[in-house]
């Protein structure tokens, strides 16, 4: 299941105790299932209290738990007849943005993720799915062309952020991912995004303009890391944890703030606990989500997308306000 | 705009002898300069060409011809969406420095006679950073544009993005590409003019849609931060990397303009507009 993260040891000591009762029981055939039921208890309780009330900041180390589920994993668990597309027909092909047509549920999709690697090897080939121009052009270009026949498109989020590199510059990163916003506002067919694990930034907004915002429960999606946050409103990055909490990242806090449309439940400990239990409690989400984008024509699509993003925004007159 | 106009150049540079208000060391060749000459030169140094960063009002009032700019949501503010430390205290500050409201101005007046609308965004004020207000202002005053079928343009100078209202500050920069993309439907002209400094979510959002986008000479425009990327990467990166000269080069502008042509290349442009298309740019009245 992964290297256990802190707040989890106390889990983890029960568990071993229980082997080790069992084992024990085993060898000296000495009957003890009183006590191991008696753990057993404790260790449900005590896994319901801990997943049950998670801190921002266990939830982000939860989301950058190296076994969590990536868009990878989640394709063949979620949709038919995967076929990747690569390129952008301008410069190359980002390995850190995937993407490609596919069925879910017998009817076609496009379907676009970022993609980090699972283990360094492919990391590293994926640029720990922080992409560069190309990648984003690559989606904008599939968008277009689910646009042009008509399919539905599914985003999977889950970036630390745009390549802050030179070559990303240089090649216009910038007007890369404004241009996404710009044509993603205007697509006639229904968008999905589901961040699954990170956010960060406008690297995560550039696949990211949906007429419905899904996040699993233990995702984050920010205007920039709690790290990066922590470093630039404190000066210490050391304070990741509380940037966690302020900067309002959850999707918990985002549904409150009316940012997301809804919150996708996680296995008990988390997505990398059952990643195929998971994407059922994805595919349900999603297949909801179409239902209801599915009443609408591809006018009323375009117009509840430019909506959506009209109305977010929090200000004032001065006049409104009592002035001290 | 009979508004609070800026006392001085808000340059403050330390080991500066001089008092401010006067006399200007330009932060470049190290020049002294009398206020007065400075100012007369559109803030740009006589020595070296150094294009000082303006104050939204004085940009308008260089842009502008005589007592026809008129501005737009003037009395809109930020809340504090996130109940954030402290934030009020610092809008309250830069409030009486800049003696504007938020980070941009916003508004129409006339160009060598052409209408259009703009938006001014001004660095003074928590680093012209984007959020709630900047991004609402700016939305609407496209939408107005494209009611009125006049141009818009835009003089970005951000930071990026509002780190105090998090997401509501990200959306901010769908919000006015979303806006900008129906404007650009309707045939609406769009001239963005990318001045020090269009970085982060700004520069990754309206400053790089423009029909036609220019930027002020030895303007920083970028997406990530040069610490960010050196520290990445771990090699230095060249001394022009993220200025105008160098997107210019990498094809992301199609010109730099020295502050002294700015005005009439805008015009220039308008009056091409107008020529052709109806919502292109109506020189006509208002
Ligand atoms: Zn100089």
């Amino acid at each position: 299941m992964g290297p256990e993260l802190e707040f989890e040891k106390p889990i983890r000591e029960i568990k071993d105790k229980i082997a080790e009762l069992k084992r024990f029981m085993d060898e000296k055939d000495i009957d003890l299932s009183g006590e191991v039921g008696k753990l057993e208890e404790r260790l449900v309780a005590l896994e319901k209290e801990t997943y049950g009330k998670l801190s921002p900041w266990e939830r982000v180390q939860i989301a950058r738990e190296f076994t969590r589920p990536t868009t990878l994993d989640y394709i063949p668990l979620l949709f038919k007849d995967f076929l990747e597309c690569h390129g952008d027909r301008l410069f190359g092909d980002d390995a850190a943005v995937v993407a490609g047509i596919a069925k879910f549920h017998g009817r076609p999709v496009t379907i676009i993720g970022e993609q980090r690697g699972r283990d360094t090897k492919e990391n590293i080939r994926r640029n720990f799915g922080m992409p560069h121009p190309e990648g984003y052009r690559k989606a904008l270009r599939m968008m277009k062309q689910a646009n042009k026949f008509h399919r539905p498109i599914i985003t999977f989020i889950d970036t630390k952020g745009a390549f802050p590199g030179k070559a990303a510059e240089e090649r216009g990163q910038s007007e890369a991912i404004a241009r996404n916003l710009y044509e993603m506002s205007g697509l006639g067919v229904p968008v999905i995004s589901v961040v699954i694990g990170e956010g960060a930034s406008g690297g995560a907004l550039a696949i990211g303009v949906g007429n419905q915002i899904l996040m699993l429960e233990n995702s984050w999606y920010s205007v920039i890391s709690p790290e990066g946050a922590a470093a630039l409103l404190w000066k210490d990055a050391g304070q990741a944890e509380k940037a966690a909490e302020t900067m309002k990242i959850t999707g918990l806090d985002l549904k409150k703030l009316g940012i997301i449309d809804k919150l996708i439940p996680e296995v008990l400990g988390g997505a990398h606990h059952d990643p195929k239990k998971q994407s059922e409690l994805i595919d349900t989400a999603l297949s909801a989500a179409l239902t209801e984008l599915d009443k609408m024509n591809s006018a009323e699509l375009q117009q509840q997308r430019r909506l959506k993003y009209r109305k977010i925004g929090d200000f004032d007159t001065i006049e409104n306000q009592t002035q001290d | 705009m009979k508004k609070k106009k800026y006392a001085t150049v808000p340059s403050k540079r330390s080991g500066q002898e001089v008092p401010e208000g006067i006399v200007m060391k330009c932060p470049k060749c190290k020049k002294i300069m009398y206020v007065k000459e400075l100012k007369k030169h559109l803030y740009v140094c006589q020595s070296c060409g150094y294009h000082y960063p303006l104050g939204a009002f004085d940009r308008a009032a260089m842009i502008f011809d005589e007592d026809t700019f008129e501005e737009f949501d003037k009395d809109m503010i930020s809340e504090n969406p996130l109940q954030f430390p402290n934030y009020m205290n610092k809008l309250d500050k830069d409030r009486k420095k800049t003696g504007l409201n938020e980070a941009v101005l916003t508004g129409k007046g006339k160009i060598e006679g052409f209408s259009a609308a703009v938006a001014i965004m001004d660095k003074g004020f928590r680093m012209g950073s984007m959020g709630s207000v900047v991004g609402e202002k700016i939305t609407r005053v496209i939408e107005y544009a494209d009611r009125q079928h006049i141009p818009v343009i835009i003089f970005s100078a951000s930071g990026g993005a509002r780190m105090q209202e998090g997401m509501l500050s990200l959306m901010q920069m769908a919000k006015t590409s979303a806006a900008l993309k129906v404007f650009g439907e309707h045939g609406g002209l769009y001239i963005s003019v990318m001045t020090h400094p269009t970085t982060g979510g700004v520069s990754a959002s309206f400053a790089s849609l423009g029909d036609y986008n220019f930027a002020e000479p030895g303007a920083l425009i970028g997406f990530a931060g040069r610490r960010i990327i050196e520290q990445t990467i771990g090699e230095e990166l060249p001394k022009d990397f993220q200025t105008a000269e160098f997107l210019l080069e990498h094809g992301q502008l199609d010109q730099v303009i020295p502050r002294s042509k700015l005005k009439h290349v805008l015009a220039n442009v308008l009056s091409i507009h107008a020529e052709g298309s109806a919502a292109g740019g109506s020189g006509t009245g208002i």
